[in-house]
């Protein structure tokens, strides 16, 4: 062998064998695919067992699948959540709404490509939809600056929102960011009052809200456009006040810590429905949504049509009573005078 | 620590050593002109350096006394506690944590509520405790905000509020992000009640509590050179990789680009807020 492979750590040539479809903590499932994509490779020109041996084999991958599922970690859900081929906002509209048009532009500074909105309609019924966009390859990535919205993106937000509570349109919005955007032209824009005034005014919409966490739930980036009479999350999806490498680098000193902090923060759909602080979570298809796309807009669609059905029964002050309370309900502390 | 304290002598450096020879107590150090004072007069000047005008920290007590009338004060909120829902742990438990800040800043939480007056005009006012594990956000910050706020409607009187935060208290996870929708919901309640809200951002005032409850005042105030902003200026830094020009998130940054209304220093608080508040209020002006 030669010298230089002899002195070339295995990890090396694990890189060019890995499969980036899968995680890390997927590789075992990639292996077995692996296989199966060989033995359907030869299996034309061999003998009749091979078809046999590939459904053994997908059945083994299956049960694998749902084993390693069964016991993800808060770590892991993470990068499920940022998985490059997860589907985006624009992935759902596609296939949930129709005739959907984008608007553009906050009328005051520029058109956020972070933040994608426009009329469509649900199962017939006119809506307005509002969510973050990520990129797919580095070009558009790019023009979506990764999901990060600055200031205005979210003015361009509350633009279609107050155009959606004056024609009466319910706002269905869908959450998928890291964060909002950490940038000095962001600042000099006013980030903060951004944000600040999309908690504010979503509290007081005369219209149903239904907000989604399809991807990453990013913090102050993802409240702005989550404030809601009904907040849903995909089974696979996260919310956090921070990052976990953030918080594990100002807690713990370390961005390596980051699957402990994840851990802390309690992330994931399961965590957050317990703590009530969010009122559903959205089964995915095993593996995760990004296996199978038009399953998982499918199980969106259903639960939009039902929370909106839902809250059409009720007057709007009662609504906007039960969104105040729920608001005023996040929380717990220790009352002495009780 | 920067490349000239690594070459220099112990003996050579002024900072952290120098202290060590002031008498605990009687003097003080300014934070801007470094100015050695005296520390009674210090304080008799509400933490502004006499020689300099440097605005220094101010604990939320000590705050609240200065800005509101010796007369008819009332807690609200004190009755909060925080507790420790998710069992939160990193290097230290959230659980010790609390009752290490309880211990050193003889508060309960990251923010004081008083009812009382100024200058004979009643008021609410609130007043961050940055001594308190960073004067973070957390669940009973957010509800004796909401207390504040709901007693300001109730009595129809103005609601002032003095920030100075780190942003979201990340160990009470996202119930502390919660806490940003949950005040700024009740300051949509103040607007329908037409009650004003002054915001006053002190040094420093970041994260989630900037973009909730001290960015919508119906008047944002701050204190000279105080640091304001979304993200921390190391995290800016770190994303576009140049450094930040000099200023940059200081109240007069903010004043420039239109984020604030005005920036009043800490002596004359007092007297401009309530002719601000009595002028909204259409209210006598304030003797």
């Amino acid at each position: 062998m030669a010298r230089w492979l002899t002195l070339t750590p295995p990890h090396f040539f694990q890189e060019f064998t890995m499969n980036h479809n899968f995680l890390d903590f997927e590789q075992p499932i990639a292996e077995l695919e692996a296989k199966i994509e060989e033995l359907r490779y030869v299996g034309n020109d061999a003998e009749v067992n091979i078809a046999d041996e590939i459904g053994r084999l997908k059945a083994k991958s299956d049960a694998l699948t749902e084993t390693i599922f069964a016991k993800l970690n808060a770590w892991q859900t993470s990068q499920l959540a940022r998985h490059p081929q997860r589907p985006y906002t624009l992935d759902y509209i596609s296939r949930i709404f129709s005739d959907f048009i984008e608007l553009h532009g906050d009328r005051a500074f520029r058109d956020d490509a972070a933040i994608v909105g426009g009329t469509a309609r649900l199962a017939g019924r006119p809506v307005m939809v509002i969510g973050h966009q990520k990129g797919r390859d580095t070009a558009e990535k790019v023009k979506r600056n990764f999901g990060m919205p600055s200031p205005e993106g979210y003015r361009k937000a509350l633009r279609l929102m107050r155009l959606a509570e004056r024609f009466k349109l319910p706002i269905v919005t869908f959450i998928d960011t890291p964060g909002a955007y950490p940038g000095v032209g962001a600042e000099e824009r006013g980030q903060s009052e951004a944000i600040a005034t999309n908690l504010l005014e979503m509290s007081k919409f005369k219209v149903p809200i239904v907000c989604t966490v399809i991807g990453e739930g990013g913090s102050g980036g993802a409240l702005a456009i989550g404030v809601g009479d009904q907040v849903m999350m995909l089974e696979h999806s996260t919310y956090s006040v921070i990052s976990p490498e953030g918080c594990a680098s100002i807690l713990w000193k370390s961005a390596d810590k980051a699957a402990d902090a994840a851990e802390a923060l309690g992330i994931t759909s399961a965590r957050l429905l317990e703590l009530k602080l969010v009122d559903k979570v959205i089964k995915e298809p095993l593996g995760g949504a990004h296996r199978h796309v038009d399953k998982i807009a499918a199980a969106v669609k259903d639960a939009l049509i039902a929370a909106l059905e839902h809250f059409d029964a009720i007057p709007t002050e009662r609504l906007l009573e039960q969104r105040y309370q729920r608001l005023l309900g996040f929380g717990h502390y220790q009352n002495n005078a009780a | 620590m920067n490349w000239l304290d690594k070459f220099l002598p112990r003996q050579i450096r002024t900072d952290g050593n120098a202290k060590k020879n002031v008498p605990e107590g009687l003097w003080a150090k300014c934070l801007g002109c470094s100015a050695v004072l005296y520390r009674a007069e210090l304080e008799r000047n509400i933490e502004v350096c006499p020689k300099c005008n440097f605005h220094m920290r101010i604990g939320a007590r000590q705050r609240l006394n200065h800005f509101l009338d010796s007369e008819g004060r009332v807690e609200i909120g004190e009755e909060l506690e925080p507790i420790d829902e998710l069992k939160f742990k990193d290097t230290k438990r959230y659980r010790d944590r609390i009752q290490a800040a309880q211990k050193s800043t003889s508060e309960k939480d990251a923010l004081v509520v008083q009812a009382g007056a100024v200058m004979q005009v009643p008021i609410v006012a609130a007043a961050f405790e940055f001594g308190f594990m960073g004067g973070s956000m957390g669940a009973v910050v957010g509800e004796r905000f909401v207390r504040a706020a709901t007693y300001a409607i109730m009595h129809h009187i103005p609601f002032v509020c003095f920030s100075a935060s780190g942003g979201a208290r990340m160990q009470e996870a996202l119930f502390s992000l919660m806490q940003m929708a949950k005040t700024s919901a009740v300051i949509a309640n103040m607007r329908e009640a037409s009650i004003p809200y002054i915001s006053v951002l002190t040094d420093p005032t970041m994260g989630g509590v900037s973009a909730s409850l001290a960015m919508l005042g119906d008047i944002n105030i701050a204190e000279p050179n105080a640091l304001i902003g979304f993200a921390g200026p190391r995290v800016i830094e770190q994303t576009v990789r140049e450094t930040l020009p000099e200023g940059f998130q200081r109240s007069e940054f903010l004043l420039d680009r239109g984020a604030i209304d005005m920036i009043i220093e800490r002596r004359e608080m007092r007297e401009r807020i309530a002719t601000l508040v009595t002028t909204l209020m259409h209210q006598p002006q304030p003797a």
